[in-house]
């Protein structure tokens, strides 16, 4: 680090280095005094502002599908209703992610970088939803080795050579596949249901079904749910990520009408 | 033990605030109001917080005050050297990106809640809103600062696409005056900047050019001026 610092005599590019490379280097905004100061375990765990609310994916017949709503929270305000929090990563993945939205647009940076570098190497090989998901894996493991997590959980879908995939990382490294995947809420409300009604070579229709009534069951019991939502269907052909749409609810349940009759104050 | 001052006397200047940035055919407006305060004191009745970052390019601050003045400092002067060395105005996305990386890579020591605003040549007019944690979002229209929770109801009813300059400006200053009326944060004149194709226009309205709104009465000079009129009040 002192190597480095001595390196940087300019002070403007200096000052450009240390305000875009982030915390990574606080170590080194400490001046030059003639001996390399002892590095500070650098703690640098946030709170996520910005936050999406669950993702669902599941296997079907023909490939993979997500689902996700357009909903980004700041703390108890749903503040933003059009965030997109699908993506698509080359041409045979689709990465779903909830937590800080910072966070996911900056991963989808390192994404867009990989993907690039990808092509560039042009050997007639691409990053498929395997190892897209290997690469997030290590990048937030080791993220959050340093105790500077990516704050989101991210599920990781699509189809390579026939194959279908489906997996998901959170913010600690956890990571596993699986049949049907969800991110936060989604993980105690739909989880059970996938686990019920989940079959193998589910056909498509039935696959939207599914992943539509866990949602309404989102819309209902998770607070920070929004209703705009966007399905991504992953195929051997390829990705297609629907635009955003909104689901009807049911409130006309006699039962609903006069709860409280003849037991007031009762909810 | 040490003697009691109050809190405003250490607390961080902030921007209680309220700003707003609204697309319209053929550019943007943005608007804010002018209080920045020191815990309970009111440091600076006149601010001005919709910054210039280029001729085409404004930033709305809240949060922090030296935070926000210091990510609109380096990312004028970094746009600056882009300008020359680009050769032609900067875009409004740029501008955006530059802010975002500022308030995303540094997202633990700062508190800024920003709106880039502005207009170029091949996007028109654009706004883009930065939170704080940094996401970078581009809209229609973005509000921010402690005044705009009480925008979010009347915004949902009052914005629609398509709106003349005119139509524009006018529901960004009726917007900042309404949060001015319930967010002690905010109070103070309504600045707002036009920028479109031709450039860019200050206004600012301030006292009687501000509509009164609930429990708000016309304001007079004095109790005298009212001596000549109305009967005094009997029991």
């Amino acid at each position: 680090m002192a190597m480095f610092m001595q390196q940087q005599t300019d002070d403007s590019s200096f000052k450009k280095n240390m305000l875009f490379r982030g915390q990574q280097d606080q170590s080194s905004a400490l001046p030059s005094v003639g001996f390399v100061p002892a590095k500070s375990p650098t703690t640098h765990t946030q709170y996520p502002y910005v936050t999406g609310s669950s993702v669902l994916g599941i296997k079907y017949k023909d490939g993979v599908l997500i689902a996700a709503d357009c909903g980004g929270s700041y703390g108890s305000t749903l503040r933003y209703k059009s965030v997109e929090r699908l993506k698509a990563v080359g041409k045979s993945t689709v990465i779903g992610a909830s937590g800080e939205i910072s966070d996911f647009q900056q991963i989808m940076r390192y994404l867009d970088e990989l993907t690039l570098k990808d092509k560039m190497w042009d050997d007639g090989n691409t990053l498929g939803p395997k190892e897209v998901h290997n690469y997030l894996c290590r990048v937030m493991y080791n993220h959050r080795n340093k105790f500077d997590p990516l704050w989101n959980t991210l599920i990781l879908g699509g189809v390579k050579n026939g194959v279908k995939y489906l997996g998901m990382v959170s913010m600690i490294g956890v990571h596993f596949e699986e049949n049907h995947v969800a991110s936060g809420f989604g993980n105690h409300l739909a989880r059970p249901i996938f686990r019920d009604e989940w079959k193998e070579d589910l056909s498509l229709e039935e696959g939207i079904l599914l992943l539509e009534k866990c949602f309404r069951v989102l819309l209902y019991r998770d607070r920070s749910a929004v209703n705009k939502l966007q399905v991504a269907n992953i195929t051997a052909e390829g990705i297609t990520i629907s635009k955003p749409y909104a689901l009807r609810t049911e409130w006309e349940y006699k039962a609903f009408q006069n709860p409280t009759q003849g037991v007031e104050g009762s909810w | 033990m040490e003697p009691w001052t109050p809190d405003w006397t250490k607390s961080p200047h902030s921007m209680g605030t309220t700003i707003m940035a609204l697309q319209y055919d053929g550019g943007v407006i943005l608007g804010a109001d002018s209080r920045t305060s020191t815990g309970a004191y009111v440091a600076n009745r006149a601010s001005d917080k919709i910054t210039c970052l280029t001729d085409y390019v404004y930033l709305c601050r809240s949060g922090s005050a030296a935070d926000s003045q210091i990510i609109s400092d380096y990312v004028r002067y970094f746009l600056n050297q882009h300008t020359i060395q680009l050769g032609r105005p900067a875009t409004v996305k740029t501008a955006a990106t530059l802010v975002r990386e500022l308030s995303y890579q540094n997202k633990s020591f700062l508190e800024a809640g920003l709106i880039v605003g502005g207009w170029d040549k091949y996007d028109g007019g654009s706004i883009y809103a930065i939170p704080l944690g940094g996401t970078a979002l581009k809209l229609p229209f973005a509000t921010g600062g402690s005044g705009s929770s009480y925008l979010y109801g009347f915004l949902d009813q009052a914005w629609k696409e398509g709106m003349s300059k005119e139509e524009a400006e006018a529901l960004v200053v009726k917007a900042v005056s309404l949060a001015m009326a319930r967010d002690s944060g905010s109070g103070g004149v309504v600045r707002t900047v036009v920028i479109n194709e031709q450039g860019v226009t200050r206004n600012f309205y301030a006292g009687d050019k501000l509509p009164l709104w609930h429990e708000e009465i016309p304001r007079q000079n004095s109790l005298l001026e009212t001596f000549t009129e109305a009967e005094p009040m009997r029991t």
